[in-house]
């Protein structure tokens, strides 16, 4: 089983609804997040393009901030997700440091946060995380790669798509479609 | 009158009398016995149905609460076709307005402490005593229907309906001649019908979707976001038309990045490149419409190449966006917009949209513009409401007569006396709306307050306006009150309940609460029959088969269609309600009243030199000015920028995130300072900012000094002759680079 997830940046308008989702449903305190959205432009007027993405931890293959753990509190759960348990971290910040997509937050309670992909919360009862669930242009996917009728198996198989940053060899999970 | 009787009030200004009271919570057991039922026993897991009130889509969806009963988090109704399940980030942040620390607490009144006026907290009984006897007086002195209601959202109808009782009928909303009144003027000259909220729009199975200065995902109204994602997947053709690369040019095939108040030029000629070329549906415009021949003519000399010189688009682009609209069609739709009271020739605009539309046929037809059905529920019966001496639109007699809703702006420019008039309106009544945001030439509505004997205001949040009352009614959220049946009209009939998920906070009541109570006062009881919100609504769900514990339990109910199909049948025998039955491309009812029968372009006010064209527009995560203090919301966007061209910022040196204040064509200067944004997404004689910051009231903690007003520096108003809307974008502005200038300490 591997997790994985697919934004469409032709459909994303960047309203940012995966945000605060994310923060009712996780309860993530107000002036933190889990996932963000990001805009980029290019061109002049009136030759312009923008791609919009909803960003999140990547739940890489190959993670550095699972490496660099030095509790073991960040963690591989199922299909591949990365975790952090709370009480096993220190709140050392090695993890924040290491990920190049900058997906780590310190809570205020005294741990490190990110994305679980609402892994225990949703996924595990048969829901979608609370982003894809709640995105009014259905702009997100989410399944698991091993099974080939996945909605996100299906759309990669449809669609041209990215990763961020796959030069730093993270193996990402979060692919773009463009 | 004292013109300095209304000093500005911030909230916070109390009274010492108000202190021991605000901390006390007066005789709210009515509404708390309203609630204890549904509250008592409500775990994790269990959820409460609502309907959304932080814009006007009313969304419907459940509320749930965590392990400590705490609202945690509101996910739409699948069942509902306004958001098919799926909240927008406003909706989904909603229960950010019910836990705003700064929410109004308590009724105030404005009293007197030392020469200076401040708001003293008083319980409901008080307050409620204090507004019947005002009420009553100006009944007696100058008749009722010199109260007039201003309102916005569902605490309107309870409102109303104590007017109407009270013998007013004197209701308007800034939704009308401020918003999208334009285009149902526009729409129902041409087709006899308007476009309703939500639009009727069928843009899930559009092939061809035009959007004028309309930018859609940006504005976040639910179901239309959806529908042109839905569309985008199927490969639909979108043409943008803005002078900003908004969000929806983006995701467009074509962006026609046309110069600031030229769209009828445009629209002009694309009815020239589809009558010149035969690119039009000919058998439903001989079926259906009145004029072609006129309009033929009429369009005839409006070539891409005179529109060129206009709107800076390129003629083959005006073509080619033609002819793909024209293979799209009948699956096609020119979008009427929402906000657009623009340059004071709005309506004639949406004429030309509508009569674009018939041209296209896509009006009754699938993928263009289908008919709507409301579900027909009946009202709970109360006495006959008493004829008021004279109807609102007395107030602006011999004006705005295809007006279809009453001009805001129309009762607030009658409320100042003149010599000839002897009775305006003595008393305001505002609520959910903060009108020193919404209406233009903020200068106006402060001299007709000014004017008022008493001013109501009904809010949730210490909004400017409620600093210009005498008397303040705090109003709870929707999230902790019934409110009446949301029965939009859609593609099915349906209805939606909103039940409360939590008792009000504070000293707060519900709208449907203080209506009745102050019927009591005013001895109206008999208009108000039902013992409270659960029999009303119980009784009116009753009549059409369902009943209030049904609606508990699934939020929404659709009915089946009864009268007329989706879209036309093939060559179907239709009759349009306009004075000739037929889709008028010519249009009688202008022509009745002294308008031009056929939309013409007329040039509009350009920016004299160093000054910009103020445009404004929406942020997905806000509702105007409503959702500006909300933490979650706040939390994704806490002020507005000010765009700007780089060749702008290089002529003037500004820096990216900059901070400058803005000065008017009127000498104007913005309260506060803006953030500049240097960016490409705007052209080069237009600046742009999203809508609804720049609260002066302290009172809004995160609010407060954040961003620009832009409606303060709306002075230029362009009425529109034919409905009264305001037009608000022949403004312009320059920048003053130096904001702590002794100029603006003065001012600020």
């Amino acid at each position: 089983m591997r997790y994985a997830m697919a934004v469409d940046t032709k459909k994303c308008v960047g309203c940012s609804d995966c945000v605060v989702a994310c923060q009712t449903e996780n309860k993530v305190p107000i002036g933190y997040c889990r996932d963000w959205v990001v805009e980029v432009m290019d061109g002049t007027y009136p030759q312009l393009e923008i791609e919009i993405r909803s960003e999140r931890c990547n739940h890489c293959e190959n993670s550095p901030c699972v490496r660099c753990c030095p509790t073991g509190a960040s963690h591989y759960a199922d299909g591949g997700v990365v975790l952090v348990t709370p009480d096993e971290c220190i709140g050392c910040g090695a993890c924040i440091a290491s990920c190049p997509y900058d997906a780590r937050y310190p809570h205020p309670d005294g741990y490190v946060d990110k994305c679980t992909f609402c892994l225990d919360n949703r996924v595990k009862k048969g829901l979608d995380p609370a982003c894809v669930s709640v995105c009014p242009t259905k702009c997100m996917y989410f399944g698991d790669l091993d099974d080939p009728n996945s909605p996100v198996s299906k759309v990669l198989k449809k669609r041209k798509f990215k990763t961020l940053i796959p030069e730093a060899g993270t193996q990402p999970q979060l692919y773009f479609l463009i | 009158m004292k013109t300095n009787r209304r000093q500005f009030i911030k909230i916070g200004a109390l009274g010492t009398g108000g202190i021991a009271l605000a901390a006390t919570t007066h005789n709210w057991s009515f509404a708390a016995d309203l609630v204890k039922k549904y509250v008592a026993g409500d775990t994790a897991g269990q959820r409460t149905a609502t309907y959304c009130e932080v814009c006007f889509w009313q969304c419907a969806g459940w509320v749930y609460k965590d392990e400590d009963g705490e609202i945690q988090k509101i996910i739409g109704n699948e069942d509902d076709p306004h958001c098919n399940g799926r909240f927008c980030p406003r909706g989904t942040g909603g229960i950010g307005q019910y836990h705003d620390e700064d929410r109004l607490k308590t009724p105030l009144l404005r009293t007197k402490e030392n020469g200076k006026d401040v708001f003293k907290a008083v319980d409901w009984d008080e307050a409620l005593d204090f507004i019947a006897a005002k009420m009553k007086g100006i009944a007696e002195k100058h008749g009722p229907e010199c109260i007039a209601l201003f309102t916005h959202g569902s605490g309107g109808a309870h409102f109303g309906h104590l007017l109407k009782a009270f013998g007013s009928q004197s209701i308007t909303a800034p939704s009308f001649a401020q918003c999208r009144g334009p285009r149902e003027v526009g729409f129902l000259t041409t087709f006899g019908d308007i476009i309703y909220s939500p639009e009727r729009t069928d843009i899930r199975d559009s092939k061809c979707l035009v959007l004028i200065g309309s930018h859609i995902g940006e504005n976040m109204h639910n179901g239309q976001i959806q529908e042109m994602s839905d569309a985008i997947d199927k490969g639909a053709t979108i043409i943008t038309v803005d002078p900003r690369f908004s969000t929806a040019a983006s995701k467009s095939k074509f962006w026609l990045p046309i110069k600031p108040s030229t769209d009828m030029a445009l629209l002009l000629a694309w009815m020239n490149v589809l009558i010149e070329n035969g690119w039009y549906d000919k058998d439903y415009v001989e079926r259906y419409t009145y004029g072609f021949e006129e309009l033929k003519a009429h369009v005839q000399p409006f070539t891409p190449e005179w529109a060129y010189g206009i709107t800076t688009i390129d003629p083959n682009v005006i073509r080619k966006t033609a002819k793909e609209m024209f293979d799209a069609s009948p699956a096609v739709i020119i979008h009427p917009g929402r906000h657009v009271t623009w340059y004071g020739d709005d309506t004639q605009r949406l004429r030309a949209v509508a009569i674009l539309n018939a041209l296209l046929g896509s009006w009754g037809r699938r993928g263009g513009f289908y008919n709507p059905e409301k579900a027909n529920v009946p009202d709970f019966p109360v006495p006959e409401f008493p004829t008021p001496k004279r109807t609102p639109t007395e107030a602006y007699e011999g004006k705005y007569n295809l007006a279809n809703e009453v001009v805001s702006n129309g009762i607030c420019d009658a409320t100042i006396p003149t010599p000839d008039k002897n009775c305006s309106f003595k008393m305001w009544m505002v609520n959910g709306t903060n009108l020193m945001a919404a209406l233009p030439n903020q200068k106006q509505t402060i001299d007709a307050i000014n004017a008022l004997e008493l001013l109501v205001v009904v809010d949730t949040m210490p909004v400017e306006i409620t600093g210009y009352a005498d008397v303040v009614l705090p109003e709870c959220t929707y999230l902790e009150r019934y409110d009446m049946l949301r029965k939009s009209p859609h593609r099915e009939p349906n209805i939606a309940v909103r039940v409360p998920a939590a008792q009000p906070k504070y000293n707060s009541k519900p709208a449907d609460w203080i209506a009745k109570k102050l019927a009591e006062k005013l001895g109206l009881d008999a208009f108000f029959p039902w013992k409270d919100m659960e029999e009303l609504l119980d009784w009116q769900l009753k009549e059409i088969g369902s009943s209030l514990d049904e609606m508990k339990r699934i939020g929404v109910k659709k009915f089946p269609r009864t009268y007329d199909d989706l879209y036309f049948a093939p060559g179907e025998d239709v009759s349009f309600n306009t004075t000739t039955g037929k889709i008028e491309l010519y249009s009688t009812d202008m022509e009745a009243e002294g308008f031009d029968p056929l939309p013409v372009y007329t040039p509009h006010e350009e920016p004299a030199e160093g000054f910009y064209r103020l445009i404004y527009g929406r942020a997905p995560m806000h509702t105007f000015s409503r959702t500006a203090n909300n933490p979650n919301l706040t939390d994704l966007m806490d002020e507005n920028t000010l765009w700007v061209n780089p060749k702008v910022a290089k002529l003037w040196g500004l820096e990216a995130g900059q901070e400058v204040k803005l000065k008017n064509q009127d000498g104007i200067i913005s309260t506060f300072a803006i953030k500049v944004r240097i960016t490409e997404r705007i052209r080069w004689d237009s600046v742009y900012m999203v809508h609804g910051f720049g609260h002066n009231n302290k009172k809004l903690s995160r609010a407060h000094g954040r961003g620009i007003n832009d409606t303060e520096l709306i002075t230029n108003v362009k009425v529109d002759p034919v409905m009264g809307g305001t037009g608000m974008r022949s403004n312009f502005v320059t920048f003053i680079t130096d904001i702590y200038s002794t100029e603006n300490e003065k001012k600020s």
